[in-house]
């Protein structure tokens, strides 16, 4: 039998039920192996569903810092008879399953190599109460793999005592059950498991945390006093992140109140209408939603284009369309938000693609959304929102202050002869508002969605109308200079094949361009983070024969944006296309783009792609 | 407006309810949806700002600029049309989280800037201008309100200045989610013999619950009442609504007696007036979230961020 050797490079699968409690000890396993030092990117693939149907934590460990999804598994815990079938086929050969034996079987696969623990069994020796005995065997896989890989077991131990802080009694007894696993494991199952994970020094500087949670905190730190929302996966941890932060962060330590408000609306429209209401009275404020919560709020997207007030909305993208597939990633929403609401509106898009970039377009969105006076969209996705991610640590410079833009208080009233909410002064685009009640006799307007002239009043005079439009149109200009610039990958180019890519996919981008260069295949390859797109973008555009376009849509949403809004001619763009819901892979990557510049047929196994 | 649109007196007795109040229109802001109601605001206190938001949507608006401000007096104007119907789930939620505003409906029965269509406040006799029947039954806003939880529920009629500028009054002192349902004729469309929202029908079927008096803080009451008959209900700052000639068998601080009393008129074919319910101990939604007392517009990074130091404690967690 074959065994996979490796060291700090693999993937390990958990096929649980839905419900079981296995989320927090297949958390806690890769939290251990980020404490080792080795990057880990663990993806949570659930149904849409509470309590009973199948379930997967997929981690990847990669020293190299490869980080993106792959195929494949060379480690399986197979803790779902109703998945085994599945679970068996993903196998790599020569990898191993685990599974428990308290009910032993026979597997088809003859070249994989079945590690057999009975945890059930182990648990009902060692616990009474039934409910416990089920969570507990989850730390006892946990305790037997620190043992299996090489691990050190004392970093579980530590990461029990923090995970139960303050609940002192469950200490104890999830040590016990992680000694059981090890105890197992060292007893019975020697030499039975080549992968190992060695203590590295790759993690230092960083940090283990998902982009919602880090978005959450962007906000905070952003100046977000109010957040409106409609609970939607997978957008909700974003809201609650938040809600959090601000529980430990936004209290006022005199009064015990709260410098913060949170409402969980009624609706999507409500949400919105509420997050638009405060920005336009000059608090900061944000809704959080996915896909169908942005077909929603349109209307109201297209009020506070045209009526220009400051908004944040986060997309955290999931599979579409309509209700689709809640619970898995795609990016296809560019399109939807890029144009979101009738007539003619275009919005700011702001798209990270790691936690840490969440954290800092989080809170720049404000900055943004107060110098344009519009919506700023930040399109995550599902893959970014809701996974952990091993990413460098946030950073904040304390001389920072927040740029509220054009705004006109009392005192600068009093100088000004001639207020006009939509007047042009600046020859930007970007025009001067004013707080409600910030002056006695000066500064009051009426904002509004119907069509209006430099002075909020009602208008249906075409000419005015149309240079209300145009003026629109300049400070979209305007704003892509503001934006956050692209990425490059490489400091010059050296290719007259170029790729760009956004958002999630850049986890496996970098792989994928190693294992083209492996192939002789150099590219230029240049990342996407905000629509209106700056002049960078175009020049790199410009300066290639032609490019791919990585999205994990149908449609080739981003390909089509590029196109509309450059006047790129298509023969130009070629698209790479992922959406069956599974974050993109390198393999997809560079097999799609290998075999369309050699004219080979694609390598990718992977069917419905 | 139309010459003789209700909505002007309206819009008149807002303006005189202020005037009287000593409110400045600055720290006013008046927020509405879309339709003929809703356009009103662009018309009286100019030196407030006004928000003309999307159609049934300016609960919502009111919510957040409220969240941001409190300080400020929210005027919500809106329609049947934009309240009964397309925003009914909006107004809802912005009585049952007991948002600071006065939201007034300005009710006329139909949908004047389409045309005339019915809307879900009109009676089911009422006939359209087109001599149509109306369907379906009529939705009472004040009732569904009082359900709600609204801490203030009035009714009144455009063409009853003497009773609605002290139900404005009262309703702008009042802390909490103040409802008036204004029925104001709609003379282009529903205004007609059979309609039962005209000024002719209001005037006959019209029975008023009390006589309403606001009282200004600090000013004597001098009037007096039989036992019964009078009420003085005191507001937050003080000042009182005074409640005269009331009926013995209802208590305007009961939710069941106000609704028996609606339902008691509504099969007598008759529109109850007045000020149906208040609850003046209710907490409002910025008291229920617990927010600082600063608003939150003018809070500042000082306030706002947590920086450095805290960033690394929470790396330190992260890692």
């Amino acid at each position: 039998m074959t065994q996979i050797v490796s060291t700090n490079e693999f993937v390990i699968k958990f096929a649980n039920v839905n419900g079981s409690g296995s989320a927090s000890a297949n958390q806690m396993f890769a939290k251990g192996i980020f404490r080792s030092g080795v990057p880990v990117s663990p993806k949570n693939i659930f149904p849409s569903n509470i309590q009973g149907l199948p379930t997967w934590f997929e981690v990847r460990i990669s020293e190299k810092g490869y980080l993106g999804r792959t195929e494949g598994v060379d480690i399986a815990v197979a803790m779902n008879p109703q998945s085994y079938n599945e679970d068996l086929r993903e196998i790599n050969s020569g990898g191993y399953l685990i599974y428990d034996s308290s009910w032993k079987r026979d597997f088809e696969r003859t070249d994989i190599n079945i590690i057999e623990i009975p945890l059930t069994k182990l648990c009902v020796e060692e616990f009474s109460n039934p409910k416990t005995r089920l969570l507990f065997k989850n730390i006892v896989y946990v305790g037997a793999l620190s043992y299996l890989l090489g691990m050190d077991k004392e970093i579980y131990e530590t990461l029990i005592a923090e995970q139960f802080k303050g609940k002192g009694k469950l200490i104890a007894p999830n040590i016990k059950a992680l000694n059981i696993g090890y105890d197992y494991a060292s007893e019975n199952l020697k030499g039975s498991c080549e992968i190992k994970v060695n203590k590295s020094e790759k993690t230092k500087g960083m940090i283990l945390t998902s982009g919602n949670d880090a978005s959450g905190l962007g906000c905070v730190y952003g100046g977000a006093t109010v957040c409106a929302w409609y609970p939607i996966t997978p957008s909700t941890s974003l809201a609650e992140a938040f809600t959090d932060y601000c529980e430990k962060l936004r209290i006022e330590e005199e009064t015990n109140k709260n410098k913060y408000a949170v409402i969980q609306a009624e609706d999507e429209l409500a949400a919105i209408g509420m997050a638009i209401g405060a920005n336009w009275n000059g608090a900061r404020a944000f809704t959080a939603t996915s896909g169908p919560g942005i077909s929603l709020m349109n209307e109201f997207l297209g009020l506070a284009y045209f009526a220009e007030v400051p908004l944040v909305v986060f997309d955290i993208q999931r599979g579409g369309p309509s209700t689709g597939m809640p619970t898995r990633t795609q990016q296809s929403d560019v399109l939807s938000c890029a144009y979101a609401s009738h007539g003619d509106t275009k919005h700011v898009l702001l798209i990270p693609s790691n936690p840490k970039e969440c954290f800092e377009f989080a809170a720049e969105a404000f900055d943004l959304a107060d110098r344009i006076q519009t919506p700023i969209i930040i399109l995550s996705d599902l893959d970014l929102g809701m996974n952990d991610w091993s990413c460098p640590e946030f950073e904040w410079d304390d001389s920072k202050t927040y740029d509220r833009g054009k705004v006109l208080h009392a005192k600068d009233l009093e100088e000004i002869e001639n207020f006009g909410r939509y007047l042009d002064v600046d020859g930007d685009g970007i025009p001067y508002r004013t707080y409600p009640g910030a002056h006695s006799e000066k500064g009051a307007y009426f904002t509004r969605g119907t069509s209006h002239d430099e002075y909020a009043r009602y208008t249906e005079d075409g000419v005015v109308n149309a240079r209300n439009l145009s003026r629109l149109l300049k400070k979209y200009q305007t704003a892509s200079d503001m934006v956050p610039g692209p990425i490059f990958n490489q400091e010059t180019n050296s290719s007259p094949l170029g790729v760009i890519y956004f958002g999630s996919t850049e986890a496996s981008m970098q792989e994928a361009l190693d294992k083209l260069h492996e192939e002789g295949i150099v590219l230029d390859a240049m990342r996407i983070r905000a629509f209106p797109f700056n002049l960078e973008v175009w020049e790199f555009i410009e300066d290639h024969d032609l490019l791919f376009i990585v999205e994990q849509n149908r449609d080739g949403q981003m390909r089509t944006l590029v196109m509309a809004e450059g006047g790129i001619i298509p023969d130009k763009l070629v698209s790479i296309l992922c959406f069956d819901g599974q974050p993109i892979t390198a393999d997809f990557i560079s097999n799609k783009m290998s075999s369309h510049i050699t004219g080979s047929p694609s390598k990718s196994a992977s069917g419905g792609k | 407006m139309c010459a003789g649109c209700g909505h002007d007196s309206i819009s008149a007795a807002i303006l005189e309810a202020c005037f009287q109040l000593n409110i400045s229109a600055h720290r006013v802001a008046k927020l509405s949806g879309i339709g003929c109601s809703s356009k009103a605001p662009a018309y009286f206190l100019n030196q407030a700002h006004g928000f003309n938001s999307v159609h049934g949507r300016m609960p919502s608006v009111a919510t957040g600029a409220n969240l941001a401000n409190h300080e400020l007096m929210y005027l919500g104007i809106s329609g049947d049309g934009d309240t009964a119907s397309i925003g009914i789930g909006q107004f809802v939620h912005a009585a049952r989280r007991q948002l600071n505003v006065v939201y007034i409906v300005e009710n006329n029965g139909t949908y004047g800037l389409t045309k005339g269509q019915f809307s879900a406040t009109n009676d089911l006799e009422s006939k359209s201008k087109y001599g149509e029947d109306n369907l379906f039954p009529p939705i009472d806003l004040a009732a569904m309100a009082i359900q709600l939880g609204a801490s203030f529920v009035a009714r009144s009629f455009s063409g009853d200045k003497n009773q609605l500028i002290p139900l404005l009054k009262a309703s702008m002192k009042h802390k909490g989610f103040s409802f008036l349902d204004v029925i104001s004729p709609c003379v282009a469309f529903n205004n007609h013999s059979t309609s039962t929202k005209s000024y002719d029908y209001i005037r006959e079927h019209n029975e008023s619950v009390s006589e309403t008096d606001f009282v200004p803080l600090g000013k004597e009451i001098t009037a007096s009442y039989d036992e019964g008959e009078s009420v003085q209900v005191p507001l937050h700052d003080g000042s009182l609504i005074s409640l005269e000639k009331l009926s013995k068998d209802f208590d305007p601080s009961n939710k069941s007696s106000s609704l028996a009393k609606i339902n008691k008129a509504e099969e007598e074919g008759k529109v109850l007036t007045g000020l149906l319910y208040i609850n003046t101990e209710a907490k409002d939604l910025k008291e229920i979230l617990n927010v600082v007392d600063k608003p939150l517009n003018q809070l500042n990074e000082k306030d706002l961020c947590p920086g450095t130091k805290k960033l690394k404690e929470i790396n330190k967690d992260l890692s």
